[in-house]
């Protein structure tokens, strides 16, 4: 099979799935006859038509909300967010209305929120937004932020298939810059399972999405200085995969995670005391992080480069943690 | 009045509103008691409302309740025991005691979407459980009310909008009762009958006497058979009372107590027995037999739920995620090959009908009759989206001043960069935008 990009990966899994199931539908703004603000649902409306393929007007809180209902009565509908900064226009209809349903009275809702997320485009600050944690504090939602186009495909699919709300968080600056051959017929990637990208030795990278694969340019850069990193791409935010984190921190003894979010309540924070909780003994040093800045994410090049972490960031901080 | 319902359902009608109010009466009785857990919500003066509104709907249709729509839940087969178990956090109760009040739903047997307390929020969901149903082939309406005060959230918008733009099959109930907690209408929204609201979605409204339970039942059967034949959405505006304060805790003495006096007068319940009588669909008999089976039941209802146990702690941890404890799926009621392709598939593209010129509306303008107002009580005007041109021709625009006002209004540092700081050493600030890095004014 020909390498892929992560949008066509994204794409393969709505015609995929939408052909799979008629329960599947499509609901957001654009995403018809244009196909997308950025072409992820190119030629589903003719392929669909317009019962499957539903356009709305400019309302966030509607999508959401409607797709929600179409999930009480067991479709299951993947809304697409032009830019996931305007998720924050839904808020209250995620976290009060989906994520709250089962736990409240026993009623799923099996439906997929995605959108072109993060920064590294000069996007600016409201087409740049990471706001992944707001939703990773929301008990209900699963969390997805994958880094390569088969996980992107293989994840959006398992996404629609769950009984539960998803949030699908696709990075923008990968789009199109990656391409990778994605393994032929029905690719699954399961939920709730990080993968180790890279192994290693001396310490633990944790990471995902674009920075991902910032963390792996750092690794590489790192092995020429004899430092063997063990990098770790979550994949999913919510649940995380503990087992993961701890057997790799229990056998580098070094911590240091790596996201473009902002630092503070950041998914560092959460990982760091999970180590604490359940590697404690094994640490031979500080759990160290490597953030984006307690910032909204700048428009000017030169600002937007000094907010996002980048790899000489990561391998300073490598180095320093490698010390102990 | 007169309609086209047997004396079975005229009582039935009597019987609900009634049932309604001696399950609020006795949880007033319970709270005072410190039997309910949280908060209670009375719709005292209000059952027609929820009554008659929910009564047209048949059995596979959607409801979603609000706080004050006890009356409903019972028409929709809801037995008072979940009520009552609601309120007092039992086990026993719909959510197991993970919600109280009206919060409960039930996906498969009576259709019912649980509320949540965010007010708005129901409209955009029910519009798509009325998109969902369309799209199974179900044939069904998808009903729910909002309070005058929740019709000003933009979930009341959004929501309204996708579902006109949709012409889905869902009808929404506007419960005027006055007041939003201390605020009366009038202070919440500009216009004197939100029904007028519709005309900006371009749908049909309704504006009923609230009080009067058959007026309210008509208004809701020909809106709800409007959005079954495919011509929704629908708004219903009635015009009731709330008739205690928010909440138990609220004396309401906000209200005027003229207020109060006006609306006891047009109590809903007095007014049906009246007519009932007068009518001569009922008498004294009928009456007191429906009135004892109901203190009957709810005897049996509420020593159901006073004799129920909490909920044991640990179900706190449970039941966050569906971990394939439910089974998902749709009820089609129509084949799904029509939805798949090639069936489904089109040549995709829009049609648009005009290109939206001033000069076009202006033509249409004058062909279309003065705008129609939505009528009230039991009649069912409709409220036609009109066109305006907005009276005059416009003026002809005076030329913009090309050159755009360029104060010399200093850039206030806001950053922490080495070379704001130094301006704040090195100068007063009242001098700051002498600075000549301040005379590039404001971007
Ligand atoms: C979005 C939102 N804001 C505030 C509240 C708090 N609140 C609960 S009920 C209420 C008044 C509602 O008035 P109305 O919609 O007229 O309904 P009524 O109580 O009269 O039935 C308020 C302010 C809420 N539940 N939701
Ligand atoms: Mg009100």
């Amino acid at each position: 099979m020909a390498p892929i990009t992560m949008i066509e990966g994204i794409r393969q899994a709505m015609f995929e799935e939408m052909d799979r199931d008629p329960a599947v539908v499509a609901i957001g703004e654009d995403i018809g006859v244009y196909g997308g603000a950025f072409k992820a649902t190119e030629g589903l409306l003719a392929k669909f038509g317009r019962e499957r393929v539903i356009e709305t007007p400019i309302s966030e809180t509607a999508i959401v909300g409607a797709a929600c209902g179409m999930g009480f009565l067991g479709l299951r509908p993947v809304a697409e967010m032009q830019f996931i900064d305007f998720i924050a226009c839904c808020f209250n209809q995620v976290t009060n209305f989906v994520a709250k349903s089962h736990y409240l009275w026993g009623a799923p809702v099996p439906m997929v929120i995605r959108g072109p997320s993060g920064g590294g485009v000069h996007g600016g600050p409201f087409h740049s937004a990471n706001p992944e944690m707001y939703f990773v504090h929301t008990p209900g939602l699963k969390i997805i932020y994958p880094s390569t186009p088969s996980d992107a495909k293989g994840l959006l699919k398992s996404a629609i298939r769950d009984n539960n709300p998803v949030l699908f968080f696709e990075h923008k600056f990968l789009y199109r810059r990656i391409k990778e051959e994605v393994p032929e017929g029905d690719h699954l990637v399961p939920i709730g399972k990080a993968i180790v990208r890279r192994e290693g030795t001396d310490l633990t990278i944790i990471s995902y999405a674009a920075m991902a694969h910032t963390s792996m340019e750092a690794a590489e850069q790192l092995a020429k200085e004899g430092i063997e990193a063990e990098v770790i791409d979550l994949r999913t935010l919510l649940p995380l995969d503990r087992e993961t984190i701890l057997t790799s921190v229990k056998k580098t003894n070094k911590l240091l995670i790596v996201h473009e979010d902002t630092r503070t309540g950041g998914i560092a924070g959460e990982i760091a005391a999970i180590v604490c909780e359940g590697a404690f003994e094994d640490l031979d040093g500080p759990i160290a992080r490597v953030t984006g800045l307690d910032t909204p994410v700048p428009y000017a090049p030169t600002l937007e480069e000094r907010f996002l972490p980048n790899t000489e960031k990561i391998v300073a901080a490598a180095r320093e943690l490698a010390k102990y | 009045m007169s309609n086209p319902l047997t004396r079975e359902q005229h009582l039935e009608l009597y019987y609900f509103m009634q049932l309604n109010r001696q399950l609020e009466e006795r949880m007033v009785r319970l709270f005072r008691q410190n039997k309910i857990v949280g908060g209670l919500y009375s719709s005292l003066g209000q059952e027609a409302v929820s009554v008659g509104s929910c009564y047209p709907l048949e059995k596979k249709d959607w409801i979603a309740p609000m706080i004050r729509n006890v009356g409903a839940l019972l028409v929709k087969g809801v037995p008072p025991r979940d009520i009552f178990t609601q309120h007092m956090a039992k086990y026993t109760s719909p959510t197991q005691g993970k919600d109280g009040t009206s919060h409960f739903g039930d996906l498969k047997v009576r259709h019912i979407v649980s509320p949540i307390s965010m007010l708005g929020d129901l409209i955009p969901v029910m519009t798509g459980v009325a998109m969902a149903g369309r799209y199974l082939g179900q044939n069904i309406v998808a009903l729910t009310w909002i309070g005058d005060g929740g019709s000003s959230t933009g979930a009341f918008h959004e929501g309204l909008n996708l579902a006109a733009q949709q012409r889905a099959p869902f009808v929404l109930i506007v419960e005027n009762n006055q007041w939003a907690y201390s605020t009366p209408v009038s202070r919440q929204v500009p216009v004197k009958n939100l029904a007028d609201r519709a005309v900006a979605y371009g749908i049909r409204s309704w504006i009923v006497d609230g009080n009067d339970v058959l007026a309210v039942y008509n208004a809701s059967k020909e809106a709800v058979d409007e959005c079954r034949a495919g011509r929704g959405p629908a708004l219903i505006e009635v015009k009731t009372m709330r008739m205690r304060g928010h909440a138990q805790h609220d004396p309401a003495e906000y209200v005027p107590k003229q207020m109060f006096d006006y609306w006891k007068a047009r109590d809903p319940i007095t007014l049906y027995e009246k007519y009932l009588t007068e009518n001569k669909i009922w008498d004294s008999k009928a009456k007191a037999e429906i009135d004892a089976r109901i203190e009957r039941e709810l005897d049996v209802e509420q020593k159901f739920a006073e004799d129920s146990p909490m909920p044991p702690p640990e179900l706190a941890e449970e039941g966050v995620y569906c971990d394939g404890c439910h089974e998902i799926e749709a009820a089609w009621q129509r084949p799904k090959a029509e939805v798949m392709p090639p069936r489904c598939s089109i040549e995709p593209g829009w049609q648009v009908k005009d290109y939206g010129s001033y000069a076009e509306v202006e033509a249409i303008t004058k062909q279309i009759a003065a705008p129609v107002v939505a009528g009230g009580g039991n009649g069912s005007k409709v409220a036609k989206p009109v066109v305006k041109s907005g009276g005059k021709p416009p003026q002809k625009q005076q030329p913009r001043l090309a050159e755009p006002e360029t104060p010399d209004i200093p850039r206030v540092p806001f950053g922490r960069g080495p070379k704001d700081k130094s301006v704040r050493e090195t100068q007063n600030p009242r001098d700051r935008h002498q600075n000549p890095r301040d005379k590039r004014g404001r971007r």
